[in-house]
C-alpha cells in the first residue's frame, strides 16, 4: 500500500508516515520541531471548522494549523506497521 | 534585576536592553534552548533571581538577566528566549538570535530529555557557532519515567562537550551542571546543512538514547481528550467556567469578610482621628483624606490619597488580582494553555489571528502590558498589531474588571453582563475589520503542546508572591500619583475646562453628564482608579455601563501605552490609538442608542 494522503485527511488516530512537508517557513519551523520526511506520527485529532489538527510525534503533541497540515503529505502506515 | 517603574513583570520590561552594561562583570553566559524546557527554572537556580517559569512555549519573550558566580568571577547570566531553530521564524526567536550573534563567554544549551532529538537540532545549530559550550539534559526524571535512557557520558564523546543532567525544578544537578560550566569548550565550527544535521542527530540518538516500550497512560489519554472535536470544547468551557467562578468568589470572599472587616475596624477610624486633626478641611484635608460625605469619610468616594487611594487598590482591586493570577498560575503550570489555543484556532482565524493569541490575551485579562509582550509568540507584524490592538481596546484587565464587578455589581448581573457582552462583541467585530482591512494573511498555528504537569506548591507560591508583589511595587504607586492629579485638577478648576470641551461628544453621542470626561481622561493613569471617579457622579446604572464600556475602551493606561509604543513603533501606536478611540465611541454610542430604545 503506498497511498499518498494530506495529513487533515487522515483518519482521526490513524498512525502515518511523514512523506512531504510544505515549502517556506512553517515547513522549516515543523523541521525544527522535529517532523521531517520518514518520521512515523500519530494524528490523535482534527478540530472541525478548519481548525487544526494535532499529531503526536515521539510522544509529543504538535498542533498544526488546518491550511499547513493540507500541504503535509502522509502515508498511512499498513496493517503490518502497525504496533 | 529590576524592570523599570511602569512594568508589571520584571522580565518583560521594554527597557531591560537599555539597563546592560553594568560593571563589576567578568563576562557573559547565555541559557538557550527549546522553548519551555525549563531554562528559566535553570536561570533561577543558578542565579536566585525570580524568572516567571510556566509550563507553555513562549513564557520568556524578552530576556531576564542574572548574576552567576563562578569561583571568584560573577558572569551575567541572561536567559534567552526559547527557538526550535537559528533561522528565525518569529520575533522570540528573533531576539534569541540576536543575542546569541552579540557573543558570549559561554553557552548553557538545555535539551529537554524526553525529546531529544528535536533538542539536539538547535544545539548542534549552536555549537557550529564556536562558542565555548555546556549541555544540559533537563527532566532527565521525566524521562525515565517515560521510559527513556540516555547515556550522558555517551553523548558527551558525541558531541565533544559537557553533558550534564539535571531536574531544574528539584534542583537536582544544579551542582554538577556550576562545576561544568567552568569545563565548557569549544568545538571546531564547521557549517552543515539541515540534512547533515539531521543525520548527525540520528546517529547520536542511535548511540546515546534507548527506549522501553510503554503502553497509553492514563494521563495520555487525558492530554488526547483535551484535543478532542467534541469533549476538548467541553472541557475548555468548563475549565473556563470554573476559573472564572474561583476567581469571581475568591475576590469577593476574600473584600467581604477579610479585607473590608480589617479596613473598617482599624484604617478608617485612623483616618476620621486625622480629619479631625486637620480640622476637616483645607487642601491637605482634600488631597490626603479627600471630600466628606455627609460629614463622614467614604473610603469609596471620598478620594484623599489616604482614604480612596489606599482602599481602591488594596481592597476593591488586590483581592481580583490575586485571585485572577492564583487561576491563572495553575492554568499555566499544569499546561493547559496551549490547548485553548486548539480550541480557539478556528475562531480566531477569523480576526486575522491563529490559535496561540489566546495565549496573549487571556494574559491581558490580568495586565494588559504582559498580554502585549506575549504577542511576541506570533509570527507576523500584522498578527502582533491586530493582537495588540485588541488586547488594549477590548481585553479589560484585574483591575477595571474588580471596579466594574464592585460597582455594577451592585446594580445587578445584568449590567455587568451587558460591559463583558459588549467587550467581547468589541473583540470580535473589531477583530474582523483588522482582519479585512490590513494587507497580508495570517499564518497559521504550529504549536507544541506541552505534557500535563503537575503544579508544584513551592513553584506556585513563588509565582504569586511575585505577581502580587510587583501590583504593590508598580500599580499602586500608579494609584496615589493618578489620585493626587485628579484632587489637583478637580481643586484649581482645569477640569471644568476639560469638561466642557467634552461636553458635545459626552452629552450628544454617549448620553454621559460632561463630568464623566474627567474620569475618562483619568483612566490614562490607571482604569481601576478612574471607575473609582464615576461612582460620586451618580450615574443611572445603564450610563455606568456607557461610561465603563468607553473608559475600557478608549485610550489605553499610560503603562500599556508604553509598552505599545515599544513594541509596535510610533507609527502603529498612533493607528491603534485612532482604532482605540473610534470604537471607544462606536461601542459607546451604539448601547446609549440601545438604551434609548429600550426605555
Amino acid at each position: 500500500m503506498n497511498v499518498e494522503v494530506p495529513l487533515n485527511e487522515l483518519p482521526d488516530e490513524a498512525e502515518a508516515y511523514i512523506l512531504s512537508l510544505p515549502h517556506g517557513e512553517s515547513g522549516r519551523r515543523l523541521e525544527a520541531m522535529g517532523l521531517r520526511p520518514g518520521k512515523r506520527i500519530r494524528k490523535v485529532y482534527g478540530m472541525p471548522f478548519h481548525g487544526p489538527i494535532t499529531i503526536s510525534l515521539d510522544g509529543r503533541q504538535i498542533a498544526i494549523g488546518h491550511g499547513i497540515s493540507a500541504k503535509i503529505k502522509v502515508r498511512p502506515a499498513s496493517k503490518e506497521e502497525n504496533r | 534585576m529590576k524592570g523599570c517603574a511602569c512594568c508589571q513583570t520584571k522580565e518583560s520590561c521594554p527597557f531591560a536592553s537599555a539597563m546592560e552594561g553594568k560593571a563589576g562583570y567578568k563576562g557573559r553566559i547565555l541559557l538557550m534552548g527549546n522553548p519551555n524546557v525549563g531554562k528559566s527554572a535553570i536561570f533561577s537556580r543558578l542565579t536566585g533571581v525570580h524568572a516567571l517559569s510556566s509550563n507553555y512555549p513562549g513564557t520568556t519573550v524578552g530576556f531576564t538577566e542574572g548574576r552567576l558566580q563562578l569561583g571568584k568571577a560573577a558572569y551575567r547570566l541572561i536567559d534567552v528566549p526559547g527557538a526550535y531553530t537559528l533561522e528565525p521564524t518569529n520575533e522570540a526567536e528573533e531576539v534569541a538570535c540576536r543575542i546569541l550573534d552579540e557573543g558570549a563567554d559561554a553557552v548553557i544549551v538545555v535539551l529537554d530529555a524526553t525529546a531529544l532529538e528535536r533538542s539536539l537540532f538547535l544545539a548542534l545549530q549552536i555549537l557550529e557557532k564556536g562558542l565555548p559550550t555546556v549541555l544540559v539534559l533537563n527532566m532527565s526524571d521525566e524521562a525515565r519515567h517515560k521510559g527513556i535512557e540516555i547515556d550522558e557520558k555517551a553523548l558527551e564523546r558525541e558531541v565533544g562537550v559537557p553533558v550534564v543532567s539535571t531536574v531544574a525544578v528539584s534542583g537536582v544537578g544544579i551542582k554538577e551542571l556550576l562545576r561544568a560550566i567552568g569545563e565548557a569548550r569549544i568545538v571546531i565550527p564547521h557549517h552543515s546543512s539541515n540534512e547533515e544535521r539531521w543525520q548527525r542527530i540520528g546517529e547520536i540518538v542511535s548511540r546515546v538514547q534507548r527506549i522501553s516500550h510503554r503502553h497509553h497512560t492514563f494521563k495520555d489519554r487525558i492530554e488526547d481528550i483535551s484535543v478532542h472535536p467534541l469533549w476538548g470544547g467541553i472541557l475548555g468551557a468548563f475549565v473556563l467556567a470554573i476559573s472564572f467562578l474561583s476567581i469571581r468568589y475568591i475576590g469577593e470572599g476574600l473584600i467581604n469578610y477579610v479585607l473590608d472587616p480589617i479596613f473598617d475596624a482599624f484604617w478608617l477610624p485612623l483616618l476620621e482621628r486625622i480629619s479631625t486633626a486637620l480640622g476637616g478641611e483645607g487642601l491637605l484635608h482634600s488631597l490626603l483624606i479627600g471630600s466628606l460625605i455627609e460629614g463622614r469619610i467614604d473610603l469609596e468616594q471620598s478620594f484623599g490619597v489616604l482614604s480612596t487611594g489606599v482602599y481602591v487598590p488594596i481592597v476593591m482591586v488586590f483581592p481580583y488580582v490575586l485571585a485572577f493570577y492564583a487561576a491563572l498560575s495553575i492554568l499555566e503550570d499544569i499546561g493547559y494553555l496551549p490547548r485553548l489555543a486548539v480550541i480557539f484556532d478556528a475562531l480566531l482565524h477569523k480576526l486575522g489571528l491563529h490559535g496561540y493569541a489566546i495565549v496573549p490575551n487571556l494574559l491581558g485579562l490580568g495586565c494588559n502590558v504582559p498580554g502585549i509582550m506575549a504577542t511576541r509568540v506570533l509570527e507576523s507584524e500584522r498578527e502582533r498589531f491586530i493582537a495588540s490592538t485588541l488586547i488594549s481596546v477590548a481585553v479589560p484587565c484585574a483591575g477595571l474588571q474588580a471596579m466594574i464587578l464592585g460597582t455594577l455589581g451592585t446594580y445587578g448581573l445584568k449590567y455587568v453582563l451587558t460591559v463583558y457582552g459588549t467587550l467581547f462583541a468589541a473583540w470580535l467585530i473589531l477583530g474582523r475589520i483588522l482582519h479585512a482591512a490590513l494587507p497580508g494573511y495570517s499564518p497559521e498555528l504550529i504549536v507544541e503542546i506541552p505534557p500535563y504537569r503537575l503544579p508544584r506548591l513551592r513553584g506556585f507560591t513563588t509565582k504569586l508572591f511575585f505577581r502580587a508583589k510587583e501590583f504593590f511595587t508598580d500599580a499602586i504607586p500608579l494609584v496615589f500619583v493618578g489620585i493626587l492629579i485628579a484632587g489637583l485638577l478637580y481643586e484649581s478648576g482645569i477640569i471644568n475646562v476639560l469638561t466642557g470641551a467634552a461636553a458635545p461628544i459626552f452629552d450628544g453621542v454617549l448620553g454621559l453628564p460632561p463630568e464623566t470626561a474627567g474620569p475618562i481622561l483619568l483612566g490614562f493613569l490607571r482604569k481601576d482608579v478612574a471607575v473609582g471617579f464615576l461612582l460620586p457622579l451618580g450615574l443611572e446604572p445603564h450610563q455606568l455601563v456607557v461610561a465603563s464600556v468607553t473608559l475600557s475602551m478608549t485610550f489605553p493606561c499610560i503603562a500599556t501605552f508604553v509598552v505599545l509604543l515599544k513594541e509596535l513603533g510610533v507609527k502603529r501606536l498612533l493607528e491603534a490609538l485612532a482604532i482605540m478611540i473610534i470604537a471607544a465611541l462606536a461601542a459607546g454610542g451604539t448601547l446609549n442608542f440601545l438604551f434609548s430604545l429600550a426605555r
